[in-house]
Parts: structure tokens; sequence; C-alpha cells
């Protein structure tokens, strides 16, 4: 039996104990560091310093602080887009008729090609300020955290349970109470666990576009990213590793002290009324629970937004009474005003592109893109190859899994293009050609999605198949055809999905690499709009940036998406 | 059948434990002989936990004992042996394949070609009435049809061993039913490709409709406690009073009071943690006791007749049994379950008085909740970690118990106002206490 700590009924009760020492400081020294990299984004842009990348070590934990706030300032503006983008598709039934198509595209569109686009806007907006590049930094991130958070949140929405639904409705809850009484908790799991994977593929692009040349100007924020392009153009490789060990650290820290505790706190909103087998608990909420200092601040706070949720305000109208002829008149407006917009666009866009482009510049899109496609297909199998009898091994055995889970995750938030520089040392130094030996780098990063499905996918094998199996002597090929592959085929589309838009992306910052002043490119639709974005050509990134979109829509439309409605409908449990 | 010849299958002084660090290992099975023959179907009859499963899986060689040896027409078995099929409780189909490819699955592993891989088929699909089902997939079908598929599944193969994992208890009560006089009549006419039956079951009317031998289990840890014959010819009929006898036998010497003699054995001191509880949630208990004091029990009840009545299974009723005899709410007898002072009291107590009442027997009968109290009252902020007592209690049983166990308490405890319990922090507490 432990030792009793103390034994004063009277007076222990509200006493700070040691943790609240440790969490005081902690949050006090947490403020310090905000304020002042704050600090540094209100600066002016020619100010000593602002924009000035130096390759000292010691600067590295500033600029990783600035990095991570960069990423949580995008996640807050992530949340609010989820929380009236998602909420507004989900409750209207004409807003969704737009809104959801414009998320399923946006899913799909490679965001890196924008980021001269944005960054000449927010540099416009705030002409010679460091805050334009920030927000231009951060815009970046957004868009890769976005869209599918949204559409969590949508899908939750749709489909909270109807006889939840009609209990609120028997109880009188407003429009605003049943949304955070019901439909937000209802939407949580779903919600924390795409924050989490937008969270990770946020990493890449934080480190992207940091540094960022448009034309003549190269602007470099303060950060990892920027530290990481001026080692390259210096030849340094030892800050490069320097930012890899930093990043490693960073990232542990974020999983460690963000995202365990807040996948096992939204464990308790998952709509299961068994209680089901979980992790235990993550050492930071246990820390937090038991902090007298910071579990009274959660109480109050969750005390606070229980006032607010329950406030009765009503922000849809009362039950329509409308008539359906009325509704559908507004159907019918609501239609030609879309129709209008769509063809106001459509008009605008071929009236810039017919100016400076020809059709043979969409030929020359077209064939380069067929060659990114032959890289990520080659790509995708040679990963496939490699990772599906790995996690398939891993998957069956239940230590192994258990220890693999937090591993790929870790490895999946890693931004590959900190490790792009090795292999750029690696293919300049045996003269090697690029065309080939850059196109690994485009699943660098993306290939833990298949490993980590497969895995998980593995795990959930159902044992008495396995018995089924074992039983009836299935082994060797024919148990990979018809037991296991079939068995874990849904999970393997899903990661295989996420893997094949990350390496699209990432083609842009793949197929170009530089080291000092060597070049290496090689041929394909990345390398055209990363050029074309260094020489300032904007219809031809347009160009290559829809072409790009055009064939991961493709993609999605042709391949994965049958894929995933055929695992789902023959080969899911039930 | 012929018992003179040499067994098909021979299971030699079995045990199953389980490794548990720091701790004795946890027995599953203990000493266990079987012995089967061609041509006869036996019953493993047993509560859930009991065992039963694990020694199935033994035989059919998925799981190699602990100790002790298991012979296989004579030599030992290593690994999944070519005569033995099994049908499981779950169906285990594989959802990706059709009825008919389910089906073929056990001749595809062995090599058969494909005609006469699908000329088999067709055979064991006819016999066991899927005809018309071949190219449906499993979730298409009812559960009997998908147990029939099972079925097809383990016959196609022409075992000289079918196993079933209580074959029919995922199954309603008809279709289980019908289930069990077509294997029952394809048995009796001799046109079951296999040679003999082992089949685990709880269901003791089942074990005595279906078997030839039946070999009851007993739990903690795993044994096999009796063996008789079923002397009646096929087909049977479930109202014959002989039947019925030997029926209400079995449930007798299934409620029988655990004798010490095991115990005994191992020489350990015998913790007053090792008592699992069963999940029975107190208004489970409530019920069975207002049901014992109302027409037309009266306070005695004979239980292969209550269960009939509730429509409860073997296994669902003695475990409530036993809770309510353990707090002395009741008590089990050759058969019968009966209503003490206390359970009559109870029943006639009101909300507050039943929960006083309960607390009382628990704080009496049950000396986890007493030390959980305890630890609670001694702490200076009344709080205390389920875990270590999960700990505690692995210590004398599988966790999977010790999780039932400390669950059950959680909700007695609840229930009796004795103590609170925090899940998020997994901590019990005095929060809620008056």
């Amino acid at each position: 039996m432990p030792a009793r700590i103390q034994r004063s009924p009277n007076t222990g009760r509200r006493l700070p104990n040691v943790w609240d020492a440790a969490a005081i400081l902690c949050v006090v020294g947490a403020l310090v560091a905000i304020t002042h990299a704050a600090r540094g984004t209100m600066a002016g842009i020619d100010a000593p310093g602002a924009t000035e990348i130096s390759l000292d070590p010691w600067m590295l934990p500033e600029y990783a602080l600035r990095t991570t706030l960069r990423m949580f300032a995008a996640l807050f503006f992530s949340l609010l887009f989820t929380f009236t983008y998602g909420t507004a598709a989900a409750k209207s039934r004409r807003a969704g008729l737009v809104l959801v198509p414009i998320l399923d595209v946006l899913q799909s569109v490679p965001i890196l090609g924008f980021l001269s686009f944005t960054v000449v806007f927010f540099m416009g907006l705030f002409p010679g300020q460091v805050i334009g590049l920030e927000l231009a930094a951060i815009f970046a991130i957004f868009t890769s955290q976005a869209w599918n958070m949204a559409f969590s949140m949508y899908q939750s929405l749709t489909t909270v349970p109807s006889d939840l639904r009609e209990a609120t409705r028997s109880f009188q809850l407003s429009a605003w109470q049943r949304f955070w009484r019901l439909e937000v908790p209802f939407a949580i799991p779903g919600l924390v666990w795409n924050t989490m994977i937008s969270m990770s593929g946020g990493w890449f692009f934080v480190v992207a576009s940091e540094a960022v040349s448009v034309g003549d100007n190269t602007w470099k924020l303060p950060g990892i990213g920027s530290y990481v392009a001026v080692a390259l153009d210096q030849r340094d490789i030892a800050a490069v590793i320097y930012a890899i060990l930093v990043m490693l650290a960073v990232i542990l820290a974020y999983d460690q002290l963000l995202f365990r505790p807040l996948v096992a706190w939204s464990a308790k909103f998952r709509f299961e009324t068994t209680a089901g087998a979980t992790a235990s608990d993550p050492w930071v909420l246990r820390l937090m629970r038991r902090t007298r200092v910071l579990s009274a601040a959660g109480e109050a706070l969750s005390r606070g937004a229980g006032f607010i949720g329950g406030l009765r305000m009503s922000f849809g109208s009362a039950p329509a009474v409308s008539t359906r002829v009325s509704s559908r008149t507004i159907d019918v407006v609501w239609i030609v005003a879309l129709v209008a917009v769509l063809g106001a666009a459509t008009w605008r866009i071929v009236s810039f592109a017919s100016a400076e482009l020809s059709l043979g510049d969409l030929g020359e899109a077209t064939w380069l893109g067929l060659i990114t496609l032959a890289r990520v297909a080659v790509m995708m199998i040679l990963a496939s190859a490699v990772w599906v009898p790995v996690g398939v091994w891993l998957g069956l055995r239940p230590v192994w899994a258990r220890r693999a889970q937090p591993v790929t995750q870790f490895l999946a938030s890693f931004p590959a293009n900190l490790l792009f520089p090795p292999f750029v040392l690696f293919i300049v130094h045996f003269g090697l050609s690029a065309d080939i030996w850059l196109t690994p780098l485009m699943v660098l990063g993306t290939q833990w999605y298949i490993l980590f499905n497969v895995v998980a996918g593995a795990a959930a094998f159902p044992g008495d198949l396995k018995e089924a199996a074992s039983n009836f002597r299935v082994s060797g090929w024919l148990w990979w055809r018809k037991i296991i592959i079939p068995g874990i085929l849904p999970h393997y589309v899903t990661g295989a999905i996420a893997a094949s838009g990350g390496s699209w992306n990432a083609a842009i910052v793949a197929e170009v690499a530089s080291w000092g002043d060597t070049k290496l490119v090689a041929h394909g639709l990345g390398a055209y709009i990363a050029q074309a974005t260094e020489r300032g050509d904007m219809p031809r990134v347009v160009l290559g940036v829809v072409v790009m979109s055009g064939f991961v829509v493709l993609f999605n439309r042709i391949l994965w998406r049958p894929l995933h409605a055929f695992a789902g409908r023959r080969l899911s449990m039930d | 059948m012929d018992p003179t010849s040499p067994p098909m299958i021979e299971v030699r002084a079995c045990r199953q434990a389980y490794h548990k660090d720091a701790s004795a290992d946890l027995v599953v099975l203990d000493d266990v002989n079987l012995e089967l023959h061609d041509g006869e179907i036996v019953a493993l009859l047993g509560r859930s936990g009991s065992g039963k499963s694990t020694l199935l899986r033994i035989v059919s060689g998925l799981l190699p004992p602990t100790e002790g040896t298991v012979l296989w027409r004579g030599t030992p078995m290593l690994g999944p042996a070519d005569g033995v099929a099994m049908v499981f409780q779950s169906f285990a189909l594989f959802p990706w394949l059709t009825v008919q490819e389910n089906v073929e699955l056990g001749l595809e592993a062995r090599g058969v070609p494909r005609v006469r891989r699908e000329e088999l088929a067709e055979a064991a699909i006819d016999l066991i009435g899927l005809g018309g089902f071949e190219s449906a997939y499993p979730k298409e079908l009812s559960g009997g049809m998908r147990q029939r598929v099972g079925l097809a599944r383990a016959l196609v193969v022409h075992p000289d061993l079918l196993l079933m994992d209580e074959p029919f208890s995922a199954l309603d009560v008809l279709t289980a039913e019908t289930l069990r006089t077509d294997l029952i009549d394809l048995w009796s006419d001799g046109k079951l490709p296999a040679k003999s039956v082992l089949m685990v079951t709880h269901n003791i009317e089942e074990a005595v409709l279906m078997c030839d031998r039946i070999l009851v289990f007993a739990s903690n840890p795993g044994r096999v406690a009796s063996e008789l014959r079923v002397p009646f010819p096929h087909p049977r009929n479930r109202l014959d009073p002989a039947f019925r006898q030997m029926v209400d036998d079995i449930y007798g010497l299934m409620t029988r009071r655990p004798t010490a003699e095991p115990r005994a054995a191992t020489a350990a001191p015998v913790s007053p943690l090792a008592l699992p509880l069963q999940r029975i949630g107190t208004n489970l208990m409530s019920g069975l006791l207002e049901t014992l004091a109302a027409d037309p029990y009266t306070g005695r009840a004979d239980l292969p007749a209550l269960a009939a009545s509730l429509q409860y299974e073997v296994d669902e009723l003695l475990p409530l049994g036993e809770m309510l005899q353990l707090l002395r709410f009741a008590a089990m007898e050759e058969g019968d379950i009966l209503l003490t002072e206390s359970g009559r009291d109870f029943v006639n107590a009101d909300v507050d008085g039943r929960k006083q009442m309960f607390a009382d027997a628990l704080r009496a009968h049950v000396p986890l909740v007493t030390m959980i109290r305890q630890v609670l009252d001694e702490r200076w902020n009344h709080r205390a970690s389920a875990v270590r007592f999960r700990d505690e209690l692995e210590d004398h049983m599988s966790p999977e118990y010790a999780e039932d166990t400390l669950r059950t308490v959680i909700g007695w405890g609840r229930y009796a106002e004795l103590f609170g319990y925090d899940e998020e922090a997994e901590q019990f507490n005095l929060d809620d206490i008056g």
C-alpha cells in the first residue's frame, strides 16, 4: 500500500502541491516565450534581424517556437473554419449544395502551388511588414489543415443519431443549445482524429512556406523551414542535421503534450454505451487531473463553456413552417444565382488564361502531369509492396502493433522535406539521374500512412477468422490472397488515398532540389509549377495547379473512390 | 461405437496456464483427460469461462497445451491436424468470399484441383440445405444460414473429427432447434461426413438432446467434474420424463456447492480477494428475488423450469443464482433455487431499505467492498485508484475476471451508496456519499 501523503483533512484540500509548482512554471514560461515570438511578427520587414536567418544552432529553439506558433495560429483558424463552414454545409440544404463539392475539390488541390499568390496577396495587405509574410505562411498551413476537419464536422453533424436529436427537440433545446450539447460532443472524436492528421500534414507545409521566393524577391520568415533553406544555400549539412533533431524534439513534445491527452479525452464522447477497453491515460492528462490549480482552471473553463453553450440562443429560425411553393421559388433563385456565379468565374478564367497561354502550354502541362502520375503510381506500388507485408506482420502481433502505432504516427507527422537534403547530397555526390532518384522523396513522408493503416487493419483482423484460416490450414499465397489482403483492404485504401494525395503535393517540392549552386530538376508537373513560381510566371502556375488538381480529382474518382466503396461494401466485417 | 478400438483423440493430463509475472500462474485447465472414439458425439458442458472452449482449441491443435499431451490417432499433435474441422460460435465466415468460396477454402488449402473442389463443395452445400445460396455473400444471409455455411465448410473436407464451439448459441431459439434437428437427422442416417463430433455448449438440454456422452466441466480451474452417458436413442423427445430427469440431474450437478477440494490441493493461503464476481446488475438481482417471492414459486423454484419460463440459458441463470447465494439472499440446492429470510425481507423493503440491506450484505460477504471502503475512509482525500485493486485481483484471477469483478463491485457499491467511482480518473471516492 502506498504511503499516505498527508493527514490534514480540513486544511489540506486546496493547498497547492508539487505538481502545481511545476505546472505554474510551465505555464508562465510558455506565456513569456509566446509574447517574445509574437513581438517578432509585428516588426517591419527591413528591421534588423526580422527576416535574417542565422545558422547558429542556438537560434534553433526560437525558430522552432516561431514555427510551432504558426502551426497553432493556423489550427485556430482551421477550427474557426470548421465550426462555421462545416456547420453551414450540414445545417442548410442549399448551402450544402455548394459548400460540399467545393470542399471536395479543395481537398484535392495541391496547395503548395498557390503559395506564391498568397504571399503576394498578404504582402499587399501589409506592405513592408513581417505580419504579411506570417499571415501568408499561416494561410498556407491553414489550407493544408482545414478541409478534412470541416469534412469531418459535416459528416458528424449529418449523422447525429435521430433518437438523440428527437430527445433534444422534446426537451425544447434551442438550436444553439442543441449545437453545443449534442452535435459538437458527437463530432468531437472524429474532429480530434482529423485534427491530428491535419497537424501531421501541417508540419510539411509550415516548413515549405517559410522561405518563399516569387520572381526576384525571396522572403525568409524566422523558422525551421527557413533555417534549412539557408543551410542548403550555404551547403551546411551540420545545420541541416541540427534542424532535423530540433524538429524531432518539437514533434515529440507536441505529440506528448497535446495530442495524446486530446485523443484520450475525446474518447469519452464516443457514441458507445458499452465501455470499451481503453488505453491508459497519457501522463499529461494525469498531470492535469492531479494538479489542483490546473484542474480548478479546467473546471472554471468548462463551467464557462457550459454557460455559453447553455444560453437559450437560436441561430436558425424556428422550425420552418413556410409553404412548399415559396421554398421552391427560393430554390430556383438560388440555383440561378449559382449558375451566374459559375458562368462569371469560367469567363474570367478563360479570358485570363487565353491572354497568356496557348493550347501547347496545356499539352505540355498534361504531358508532365502524366510523368508525375507515373512517378506517383510507381512509388505507391513500391511503398505498398514494402509496407503491406511489414504492416501485416506487425499488426498480427499485438505487442508489436502497440509499439509500432505511435512510431508510425510520429513518422507520418515528421516533415519529410527536412529529410530531403541528405538525399540530395547523395544524388549530387554520385551524379545520379534526378528523374529517377528524386522520385522517392515524394513518398518519403507519405508512405507512413500506408504502414499506419495496414497495421491498424491487421490488428483489427478478427480472431475467429484467424482461427478458421489456421484450422483449415490455409497458408502461403492462398492466405495472402483470400484471407489477409481482403481483410486489410479497407484500411489499406484509406491509407493509400492519404499517401497518394500527399505525394502529389510533395511533387512540387520534391521534383526540384538544390544544394548550393547545384540544381536538380526532374521532369514533371511538380517541377513545372515550382519553376514557374520561381520565374514569377503566374499564368503557368495557375495552369500547372489546375492540371494537377484535375489529375488528383480524376485519380480519386476513377481509382480510389470506387475501390473505397467496394472495400466498404464487400470487404467490411458487417 | 466400439470402445475397445484405440481412441481417435486422446488428451492426457492436460494443463493450460497463463503465466503472470510476480504471482502464481493463472490456471485455466487443470489435469484434464479426454478420450474420443470413432462414431460418437460428445458434449463439453460447462459455464462460460470454465475453459471448455480452451480445451476445444487444444484438441483442434490451434493452441498447444502448457503441459500434457494430445495424441491424434496415436501420434502427438503438432498444430492443426488434417482430419479436424471446426465450426465457430461466431460463424467465422470470410465476408469477402461467397458461400461457395467459403466452403471451398479448406479444399483449396489442401490443393484439391478446381473441378473436384467444386463437386465436393456442391455436395456439401446440398447436404446442409444451402442449395441456391452458392453465390451469396455471408452478409446477405440470416444467422441460421450463416451457420449452415460454417457447417458445410467444415464438413466438405470430410473430417474425422468435427469440432463445434457453441455452434447454436448465437442463433435464436427456433433457428437453433432446426439446425440441431437437421444435424442429428444427418448423423442418425449416417449421412454426416464426419466420424465423430465434439461440441462445446452451455445448454444442458442441447447436450442431452444431441450427445452420447456429456463431460460436465467445473470452473476455476477448468476440469472435468463428471462424465455422463446419455442412454436414449435418436430421435429424442424433450418431454420424455426420463429426458427431463436427466436435465434436472445435470442442473443439480452444476449447482452443487463447490467443495474445498481443488483449493486445498494448491495449499496456498486463500486471499479474501480470490472471489471472482459475475457481472450481474442489481436490477436483475431484485427482479429474480421478486419473481421468486411471487406466485407460482412462493420462495422455491425448479431451475430448469424457471430458466424455461424466463427464457434464460443456464449460463445466465446460474451466475445470477450464485451471486444471490453469495449475498445470502437466496440459496441453490439440487437444481432448485430458494429464497432466504433476508431475501424475503429485501423484496418487502422500500427503495432505501433495499439499499441499506444490500450495503449490509456487501459489507458482510464481499471482502473487496469492505476493503475499498476501508481504504477510502483512511485516505485524507477519500480517493483511491482502481488500478491497485485491479492489480491485487489479477494476482488471483485472469485479467478478464478481475475486470468483471471490479466492474461488478463498482456497480454494486454505487447502488448501495457505499462509494462512488470516477470513470475518467479511475478512482473510487466518497463524493456522492451523503
